[in-house]
């Protein structure tokens, strides 16, 4: 049984983009608070923090999830991927060959969004790509950019890092 | 952030589970079963919720279970709407939750957490509702397994201490013709204007509603009336509004009279076509 007292700050082990790195956490702590504020991993954003934009999106086991929603201690055994770990990803290319950027807040979210999709659904549809990308608000409206660079990457069968 | 602490516990067995939160309130603290934690993070970093103690049961065994266990259909409260979708194990569970939220949010909330919400809508519920789902409870030493609905009174009214581990469908249900409609204001994610869960048994429609009225309901008296064939379609759908268990939800979302326009076209649709499938 897993138990994190109520007051004093614990130390816990996170497993970030491959590598398993300390981080001193309340239990009340969100893994967005834990990845920027200990393991200075500030590429998922603090938007709404309430499940609603997307900028905090990270992958826990594989699968988009908003980091604000999830308790750091609630993930000590499951693998995250950041948008720190998808550098130089074909998915990180895409956006910027099909111009899928403007302000880029809602950037790292969307391309840790896309990563997964693009991976788990190689022959993903049209109809199946709105419905992960509803997940994530770009406030800069550039959704047409970013649905080009999905199809793009779709198109050149380029899913994986080679 | 959440401006609270609280202590986070994740127990292996649904005994261990209850004890932890019938400790923590002999000791005067406040525990909450905790699942995908989604309502209770949000809530909870508004201060619209406080607690001192959360008890994570996605460690216990029994309530991550998916699969067909003889002539049954056996759902843990802590699988995420995703993995129901996903399985098409139960189409009309499926084509039902995969409408709540967004695709992200679905790997993270989970079943039990939707029937447990705060939220007026918990829409999960319906086709269990159309399904007459038994659902298994834990407390203590003690495990009940009862009808849904005779523990679900516009929510689902569990012990002190008592907790869901999992959700029972009877195999027979699975593959009954079905339809799940949901009305949104405007966007594709959002809280339903209508939503409405049916299927057909024995040539009767059996149908469930969220978004109508303060709480998702089932209502025989009503299905008696939209299944009486001999009296014409919109007959019918006029009578059941004489029939639904209490005012039509009139807010920001959709007025009562918007409301009660979707929701008479919504049943229009559902029993043109069931009613082909009869
Ligand atoms: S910050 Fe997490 S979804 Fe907006
Ligand atoms: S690029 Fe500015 S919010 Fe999306």
């Amino acid at each position: 049984m897993n138990s994190l007292s109520k007051t004093s700050k614990q130390l816990i082990q996170l497993h970030v983009n491959g590598e398993t790195h300390d981080a001193v956490v309340r239990s009340a702590d969100t893994l967005l608070i834990a990845l920027r504020e200990q393991l200075g991993l500030t590429g998922a954003k603090r938007g709404c923090e309430n499940g609603d934009c997307g900028a905090c999106s990270v992958l826990i086991n594989g699968k988009p999830s908003h980091s604000c929603l999830s308790l750091a201690v609630e993930v000590i055994d499951q693998p995250i991927t950041t948008i720190e770990g998808l550098m130089d990803s074909p998915v990180s290319k895409a956006f910027v060959d099909n111009w899928a950027i403007q302000c880029g807040y809602c950037t790292p979210g969307f391309i840790v969004n896309c990563h997964s999709l693009i991976t788990t659904h190689p022959d993903a549809n049209d109809e199946l790509i709105e419905e992960w990308l509803q997940s994530n608000i770009c406030r800069c409206t550039g959704y047409e950019e970013i649905r080009e660079a999905v199809h793009t990457l779709l198109a050149s069968g380029q899913t994986e890092n080679e | 952030m959440i401006a609270f602490d609280f202590k986070y516990i994740k127990p292996t067995t649904a005994k261990e589970a209850s004890k932890l939160f019938l400790n923590a309130k002999q000791k005067g603290n406040k525990a909450m079963f905790y699942s995908g934690g989604t309502e209770i993070i949000t809530l909870a970093r508004v201060n619209q919720l406080q607690t001192d103690m959360v008890i994570d049961i996605k460690g216990i065994p029994e309530c991550n279970v998916l699969e067909i266990r003889g002539n049954e259909l056996v759902i843990g409260s802590t699988v995420s709407l995703n993995d129901i979708a996903k399985s098409k194990l139960f189409p009309l569970l499926g084509d039902t939750v995969q409408r709540i939220a967004d695709h992200t949010s679905r790997n993270k909330i989970t079943i039990g957490g939707n029937l447990n919400s705060e939220l007026i809508y918990k829409e999960g519920i319906l086709p269990l509702l159309v399904a007459d789902a038994k659902v298994k409870l834990a407390k203590g030493l003690e495990q009940r397994i009862v009808s849904l609905e005779s523990i679900f009174k516009k929510q689902l009214e569990l012990e002190t201490g008592e907790f869901l581990v999992q959700i029972i469908v009877d195999k027979s249900y699975l593959d009954h013709p079905h339809m799940a409609k949901k009305r949104t204001k405007i966007s594709k994610v959002g809280y339903p204007v209508v939503s409405v869960a049916a299927l057909v048994k024995e040539c009767q429609i059996q149908i469930a509603f969220s978004g109508v009225c303060q709480y998702p309901f089932r209502s025989f008296k009503l299905e008696s009336v939209l299944n009486d064939t001999k009296v014409p379609v919109m007959e019918r759908i006029g009578t059941a509004m004489q029939h639904l268990p209490e005012d039509v939800v009139d807010d920001i979302q959709g007025t009562k009279a918007y409301r009660t326009f979707v929701l008479r076209n919504v049943l229009k649709d559902i029993l043109e076509e069931l009613e082909l499938t009869k």
